[in-house]
């Protein structure tokens, strides 16, 4: 660039070109850094309008009264568009979870470690294998072999804390992050 | 093409691409060494913005697109909540909402400084008639954008807009009621305009390289009017010296520009487009954006009692057809342009007469959009037929009178002349 | 001449926009007289108590009628509520959700992500109540009314001693009431007269009284303080992002002024030797 701009008529005296030459460098290279840092910042709006929008964002986490819900029943929740499983676990449930050897499980997890309270089992209902709905959330359904949820599509068995036991599925039914607002209320999200 | 320089490079990668696909020796040629008149002032700014304002709306368009939904009962609220919810949504909106504004005042001054100093004389006629398709692909993109927000003005703007093709004999009914794709402006016709909306635009970019190709068969004109006749001499390389120039031309309107989406964003539209479209309520003021407004005038010209010095059309077309031939002539005329101006000269530096003629006509432009957005009474129907008349007065008659009988000043010699001649009083600019 | 160019450059600039304002046409009748908004101005920005104020006067004046669908519960922490205290006033409010596994639609209390819910089911069932006026949602008016929302320039071509924005015509019909129409002039008995609503018949009586709310901060609500409040408020529903867009804005000419002096000094360097 700087070639074509010697097509000048008069030649300068030595001293003169270089000192003028590198103050139009100086401030060629700092107008191209001005300008990165400009059109960076510009192109920045233009990517982040795809990020999830506000309205999306206000439904990330939900609340839930789990005060009607009774011992041995379940709830079905949408958080984030997918089901969540809520379910009041009975005495005898809570037992069985507890006292699985963990050599026997795929997927080897602790019922203590995907509860915070032993009674309240709080996990998404989105199969692990393929993505289908397992079923044993209604007194009616088929609830696998193990007692607790069973996915029809391709026969994953899932037992009373959620954990895969037999069939394709590879790992448990995933815990989402939540908190007890209080003994009846509990935030997911 | 002007012949690609014979472009070698040291960089292995550069050569083996360069090899199979000439980009290099291409851009080297078109965008580095390209001779470029070394004389052209500001208004030769106007064409670069104009490409780089296109890319500006294409570019928040898509964005735009990714969260609008093309259907009668969700697009108001589509619009809103890219308003309200989507990240710096508001701003994208606004860019693209103002930058078609900014896209026609930018593109209006391009054409005039085409019009002052003879652009589209010899042998610049087709690159000439390529911009006068692009405006025309412009006004329909514009058209089209207006009515995706469905408004009021966007409805009813419509609905006035198409119902223009009725006014033709015999084929008008069907022809409208193909573009409404029903009875009326609905649910068909915003989805084919958000299609339409979103595919001319690149229609506008390949002429736009159509346009540069014409323009660089014979270089850019200059404000002499005089042809490049030594390369050495008269003309400079595009970069670095009009790539700089044209880059702090782009500052100078992004200010303006900013200014106006970020603290006039609603001050060039209309308050009632935050209506959401009703059919059963006419607005008390249908108007056009302001650049369609000499159009406009154009097409309320003609009064069914008054057909301005054309009462022998009364005979055989209505006000209305004859309003809607004349509103598209004023476009289709300048297509002729090149034909119906006989000067051998080219620039208005040197045409004192022309240069008079001009500025009228520049002023009867202007007389003529601010008529367009008056109510159509009045006083305001005299002068809006008066400025059409003079506005193809200026174009058929005007025009070539002025190139057959005026007497044109020296031209210089050369631009590399003129150039010297204009320093010769001080070195200072 | 180089400056002459850029001058004239500039001079038609201005010009096409102040006409290109010329689209705010004056309508019927007197056009409302500019009062000063906080947000005016390109420093301008909203004034939190004066938001909450004029919240607390639509919320009890005007909610009864006027539905404000586009503004979310959560939108709320603009005015300085927090998360409890915004769970707190959608708790009060409840908005229609369903079907449900029975088929039916059912009402459940409102949360902090759900829209205002508005006063009446559906526009028919507000114009009945209405004896056939159609209360407006009013989220956008500010900017569907004079000259529009928020704006720098406030000269046209049409009107170069300036036109009211939306928030001067809210303020102006809130306090533009009449006793009694002026001579001549034929208004129904279920009309009432006012001097910037366009036609001057409109049919929503004189919504606001002195004291007709008790603001929580002890400002006196006067007739004046409430309209103006209300509509700094409803400039708020219209243009929740005005804050960050001046913010922003501020920023983005600041550095394209800056940017732009760099450019123009490079370009400088650059031709000297051509001259």
């Amino acid at each position: 660039m700087s070639e074509s701009a010697q097509n000048a008529d008069q030649p300068m005296s030595g001293n003169a070109e270089i000192d003028d030459k590198t103050r139009r460098d100086f401030l060629l290279w700092s107008t191209v850094a001005v300008g990165a840092a400009g059109t960076a910042l510009a192109v920045w709006p233009f990517i982040d309008q795809m990020n999830p929008a506000a309205d999306t964002l206000a439904l990330a986490s939900i609340e839930v009264d789990l005060s009607a819900i009774e011992v041995g029943q379940s709830i079905t929740v949408t958080w984030r568009g997918k089901p969540v499983f809520i379910r009041r676990r009975t005495e005898e449930e809570i037992t069985e979870a507890e006292g699985v050897a963990l050599g026997d499980l795929p997927d080897p997890q602790k019922d203590a470690d995907r509860v915070q309270k032993p009674e309240w089992l709080v996990m998404v209902g989105v199969c692990t294998h393929l993505g289908c709905i397992p079923l044993g959330q209604k007194s009616g359904d088929s609830k696998g072999e193990f007692g607790g949820w069973f996915c029809p599509c391709h026969g994953s068995h899932y037992d009373t804390s959620g954990r895969i036991r037999k069939g394709p599925a590879p790992t448990n039914l995933p815990v989402p992050g939540y908190e007890f607002l209080d003994d009846t209320t509990v935030k997911i999200g | 093409m002007s012949s690609s320089s014979d472009y070698k490079s040291n960089n292995a990668i550069v050569n083996w691409i360069e090899y199979r696909l000439p980009v290099f020796s291409f851009l080297d040629a078109q965008l580095n060494k390209y001779p470029t008149p070394k004389n052209l002032n500001y208004f030769w700014n106007f064409g670069s913005l104009a490409g780089i304002i296109l890319v500006i709306m294409i570019v928040s368009g898509i964005t735009l697109a990714m969260s609008y939904a093309a259907i009668e009962s969700a697009a108001f609220d589509s619009v809103d909540r890219i308003m309200r919810d989507v990240n710096f949504g508001w701003l994208l909106r606004y860019i693209h909402m103002n930058g078609a504004h900014f896209f026609f005042f930018i593109v209006y001054i391009h054409i005039f400084r085409g019009l002052y100093y003879g652009s589209y004389k010899a042998p610049r006629e087709i690159l000439w008639m390529v911009g006068i398709f692009i405006l025309l692909a412009m006004m329909a993109t514009a058209f089209m954008g207006y009515v995706l927000p469905w408004g009021q003005m966007s409805f009813w703007g419509a609905t006035v807009i198409t119902n223009l093709f009725s006014a033709f004999p015999i084929v008008g009914e069907p022809i409208v009621e193909w573009l409404w794709g029903g009875f009326v402006v609905g649910n068909p016709t915003l989805n084919r305009f958000f299609a339409l909306h979103y595919l001319l635009p690149f229609v506008i970019v390949g002429l736009v390289f159509v346009h540069l190709w014409a323009l660089h068969m014979h270089h850019s004109n200059n404000p002499t009017g005089v042809e490049i006749k030594d390369e050495k001499e008269d003309t400079i390389p595009f970069h670095p010296y009009y790539t700089i120039k044209d880059m702090y031309g782009l500052g100078i309107f992004l200010i303006f520009f900013a200014f106006i989406v970020f603290y006039a964003p609603n001050y060039l539209g209309h308050p009632d487009n935050y209506v959401p479209a009703n059919s059963l309520v006419t607005p008390s003021l249908i108007v056009p954006e302001w650049y369609f407004l000499p159009f406009y005038a154009i097409l309320r010209a003609f009064t069914d009692d008054y057909f301005i010095y054309a009462w022998f059309l009364q005979w055989f077309m209505s006000a209305k057809l004859a309003g809607v031939i004349a509103m598209f002539a004023s476009i289709l005329v300048l297509l002729a342009l090149p034909w119906l101006d006989r000067s051998r000269v080219r620039s208005s530096k040197y045409r004192p007469v022309y240069k008079v003629a001009f500025w009228v006509f520049a002023i009867d432009c202007v007389i003529l959009g601010w008529v367009g957005g008056q109510p159509a009474e009045g006083v305001f129907v005299t002068i809006t037929q008066w400025a059409t008349f003079y506005y193809f007065f200026h174009l058929i008659i005007l025009v070539p009178v002025i190139g057959v009988l005026e007497r044109p000043k020296p031209l210089p010699s050369s631009i590399a002349a003129s150039v010297k001649a204009s320093h010769a009083p001080q070195a200072a600019e | 001449m180089q400056m002459i160019k850029t001058l004239s450059a500039a001079v038609v600039v201005i010009g096409i926009a102040v006409s290109a304002g010329n689209v705010h046409a004056a309508a019927k009748g007197p056009k409302a007289p500019a009062q000063d908004w906080s947000f005016q101005g390109i420093f301008g920005t909203y004034d939190q108590a004066a938001l909450q104020r004029g919240f607390q006067v639509y919320k009890n004046v005007c909610a009864a009628c006027h539905g404000l669908s586009r503004i979310a519960f959560r939108n709320f922490e603009d005015l300085g509520y927090n998360e409890d205290e915004i769970k707190a006033l959608a708790s009060e409010y409840e908005v229609t959700d369903g079907p449900n596994e029975e088929g039916e639609m059912f009402e459940r209390t409102a949360i902090p992500a759900d829209r205002w819910p508005s006063p009446f089911p559906n526009k028919q069932a507000a114009q009945f109540a209405n004896g056939g006026a159609y209360p407006l949602d009013l989220s956008l008016i500010t900017k569907a009314r004079a000259g529009g929302g928020d704006s720098a320039i406030r000269v046209s071509m049409l009107q170069p001693t300036g036109f009211p924005i939306g928030a001067d015509y809210v303020y102006g019909l809130l306090t533009g009431y009449l006793d009694e129409a002026p001579e001549g002039f034929e208004i129904a008995d279920t009309q009432y007269y006012n001097k910037y609503y366009p036609g001057h018949a409109i049919s929503m009586a004189p919504p606001l009284y002195e004291d007709s709310v008790e603001y929580a901060d002890g400002t006196p609500a006067t007739v004046s303080q409430m309209a103006h409040d209300v509509a700094t408020f409803l400039t708020w529903t219209a243009e929740p992002e005005l804050n960050e867009r001046k913010n922003l804005g501020m920023k983005v000419i600041l550095f394209l002024i800056i940017f732009t002096a760099m450019l123009y000094a490079l370009k400088r360097k650059i031709w000297a030797d051509l001259h």
